[in-house]
């Protein structure tokens, strides 16, 4: 269940990997939508820890178009509701991240990613 | 017998049938919850927002079905595929991630309002995993620094664990602090066998001004502090009253369910005129 919040969270942890490790960039991705409660207090909360173009990248890379290039400065509610969407229901539930620097796949399988590093990766 | 993390490593020991068995057990239902509920409390988010958290060794999800009631959003990390898998089964709300906590995080700063662990990291001390690791202050100070990163400042981090000695206690609480956490200890019932219970309660930032908050004491016979350790529930919800709005509300149940029998999970109740329906005290 790796939805773009978290995705919009996540670098690489690799070993050594520190810079241009973020976002991981999907592949062979499915997904699945599923209703999920709103609530504009939570997102006005969230919203200034979004990195708003990895947010809108993403999205546009798992079918979803609705989010503008540039972040609003009127929050309402068509674009709460919109931003809600995007970020809370939207599952990948199968497919991979992968990290743009050092190219270490993180599978997804039943909607959970694997993180585990190997020997060598483990800082 | 032996303590679990003494006998194998974490996604050894809570395999398929453990994992069942572990989250079916209406005691350990109980415990983990009440400890649940203390955590929260002692993590003294503000009243009215509904946080982002994480939580440490989610398991399969008993602790977060607490912070999906509560109105939070989370995230859980745990090593044991058959324990998320449990989570899966049991719908939680949070998103689930396989890692070994002491390889460490990836999170952005600041992504966290929050962090709870409950009875996980003992386990950092004892049983490694099965996947190549580290010494355990080596895998202890990844695991702290990286969660220091991924916390909001301020904020913090509660941890409810099981030490076997003061020196455990010890190399934690200094590793946390290497990591630039402030806080300490905090003990529940210090001179109980049954009740007594250990958190530790880390803070990010706030420049030393935040007091480590007071254990639980027992004020009568042994038997209330048990009684007394399940109030942090009641403090909890007196806290929200009226701040938070009523967020599983009639409509919103009947939309999870319709969606729950669409996607064919069984032994959904059927709707009725209660559903939902807020319970009022009687005349
Ligand atoms: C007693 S269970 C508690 C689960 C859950 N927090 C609860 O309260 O029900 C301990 C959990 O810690 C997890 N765990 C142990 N070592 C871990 C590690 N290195 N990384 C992630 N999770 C770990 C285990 O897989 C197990 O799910
Ligand atoms: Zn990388």
């Amino acid at each position: 269940m790796v939805r773009l919040i978290t995705h919009n969270l996540l670098a690489c942890h690799a070993k050594g990997c520190t810079s241009n490790n973020f976002p991981l960039q999907f592949k062979d991705i499915q997904v699945e939508l599923r209703e999920a409660e709103f609530n504009s207090d939570f997102l006005r909360g969230f919203l200034p820890r979004i990195e708003w173009a990895a947010l809108v990248d993403a999205s546009r890379q798992l079918g979803d178009t609705s989010l503008p290039a540039e972040q609003p400065e009127m929050l309402d509610d068509d674009f709460l509701q919109k931003l809600h969407h995007v970020l809370l229901e939207i599952h990948v539930e199968e497919g991979a991240m992968i990290c743009p620097n050092c190219h270490h796949v993180y599978p997804i399988s039943n909607g959970i990613p694997n993180m585990l590093l190997a020997e060598h990766e483990i800082g | 017998m032996s303590r679990p993390e003494f006998q194998a490593p974490p996604e050894i020991y809570y395999g398929d049938a453990e994992a069942k068995k572990y989250t079916n057990n209406s005691r350990i239902q109980q415990i983990q919850a009440d400890m649940t509920y203390r955590a929260l409390e002692l993590l003294n988010l503000p009243p009215d927002q509904p946080a982002l958290l994480l939580d440490i060794g989610c398991g399969s999800g008993l602790s977060g079905e607490i912070l999906d009631e509560q109105g939070h959003v989370w995230v859980g990390v745990d090593v044991a595929p058959s324990m998320l898998e449990v989570a899966l089964e049991r719908e939680v709300e949070g998103d689930l991630f396989l890692q070994d906590i002491g390889q460490g995080f990836g999170f952005r700063p600041g992504s966290f309002d929050g962090a709870i662990s409950i009875s996980v990291i003992q386990w950092l001390l004892n049983a490694e995993t099965s996947h190549p690791t580290s010494s355990p202050p080596h895998r202890l100070q990844r695991f702290f620094t990286t969660l220091h990163a991924a916390l909001r400042n301020p904020s913090r981090a509660v941890f409810q664990f099981y030490p076997t000695s003061d020196d455990q206690v010890q190399l934690i609480t200094s590793m946390a602090q290497k990591a630039g956490f402030g806080g300490g200890i905090v003990v529940d019932y210090p001179n109980s066998n049954k009740a007594r219970k250990v958190f530790l309660c880390l803070f990010v930032g706030g420049g030393g001004g935040q007091q480590v908050p007071k254990g639980l004491e027992a004020e009568g016979a042994d038997g209330e502090e048990h009684a007394k350790f399940e109030k942090a529930r009641e403090r909890l919800r007196k806290k929200m009253d009226g701040k938070r709005k009523n967020i599983k509300d009639k409509e919103w149940i009947l939309k999870k369910k319709d969606l729950y029998r669409r996607r064919g999970k069984e032994g959904v109740p059927n709707d009725s005129k209660y559903t939902g329906r807020k319970r009022r005290a009687a005349f």
